[in-house]
């Protein structure tokens, strides 16, 4: 133990897991989309909902959804968080502010990060749109987008943003 | 979508936490005794002997204070062979996790035989830990147990 500062008792632990990840075909499908610039969700053929990203079924039909939806890369935020505690090992510095995404047409959001405002000046329902990295270095990740970035439009009432099954 | 099943994106993934953590003022003495090369057990009021020490009687809830040494040998109580070891296991040469018996305890310690072919290995026979040179207060202070000749 090099810390003189720990306690005698404290012990370094690890765990560390390896694995090999297979993204299946929805989420291939997606992500090759995604390496082109695109964002592709799929719907469901029974209730209509579009799912992105789309991971090959419907939870609530219990089908699968082989409809592809070519989506905007426009949304809103649905919900987010300013985070202040560094985590060890993320290169991005606090305060920043991770969201949950809404895409226009979308019935579910995913995480990613809101950049180009203010952290108090975030608020549910701001219209955002992605910021790509240069096309050169687009890979088969979400990191293609840099960020999302608050846009010039009026705000959504996300209680509308509810699914009403057709 | 037709060419999608054979070529579905892979990408190797690794997950990793780490963290300090206290050992607790018993199992920090049974750590503290395998780098002096000394087994420690705890003993209770009725003279039940648990090796590696234990903290609490787990049927009596009786919290556990009272030191013994045990062992070093042991008896092999149950034991599993290996004969493909996995990347993170400490021994890379074919070896069985056995739970081992010390003399004086009541109770079994899981560790590892290695040194040994799989048929010398069998409940009942009696083993003696082989000590790490490079003691660090852990339970790899014992390498591994290796069968009695």
């Amino acid at each position: 133990m090099s810390n003189e500062e720990a306690p005698k008792d404290y012990k370094e632990s690890l765990i560390h897991l390896e694995y090999q990840y297979t993204a299946g075909s929805a989420t291939t499908t997606f992500l090759n989309q995604v390496k082109e610039g695109r964002l592709v969700g799929q719907s469901c053929p029974k209730c209509k909902a579009v799912y992105v990203p789309p991971r090959g079924s419907c939870p609530r039909c219990g089908v699968a959804t082989d409809i592809e939806v070519p989506l905007t890369d426009k949304g809103c935020i649905e919900s987010f968080t300013v985070v202040h505690i560094p985590i060890p090992g993320n290169p991005i510095v606090p305060p920043y502010i991770c969201a949950q995404i809404r895409l226009d047409q979308a019935n579910i959001s995913f995480l990613h990060l809101v950049q180009d405002i203010e952290t108090d000046q975030i608020r549910i329902g701001m219209r955002v749109q992605a910021v790509w990295k240069p096309k050169e270095e687009w890979t088969h990740s979400l990191e293609n987008i840099k960020w999302f970035a608050p846009i010039d439009e009026p705000d959504v009432d996300v209680s509308t943003l509810r699914f009403q099954s057709s | 979508m037709n060419d999608v099943k054979n070529a579905l994106l892979e990408a190797p993934f690794e997950l990793s936490y780490k963290y300090k953590r206290s050992s607790g003022p018993v199992m920090s003495k049974f750590f503290e005794g395998l780098s002096n090369k000394k087994i420690l057990g705890t003993k209770s009021a009725a003279q039940k002997v648990f090796a590696p020490a234990a903290e609490y009687d787990p049927q009596t809830r009786e919290a556990l204070k009272d030191f013994v040494e045990v062992g070093p040998g042991g008896i092999i109580e149950s034991w599993s062979w290996v004969n493909k070891p996995r990347p993170h296991h400490l021994i890379q040469t074919p070896f069985a996790f056995a739970l081992i018996k010390l003399d004086g305890a009541d109770t079994a310690m899981l560790h590892m035989i290695a040194d040994c072919e799989e048929p010398e290995v069998a409940i009942g026979k009696r083993v003696s830990p082989v000590w790490s040179d490079a003691p660090e207060e852990s339970i790899t202070d014992i390498k591994y147990f290796s069968v009695d000749s």
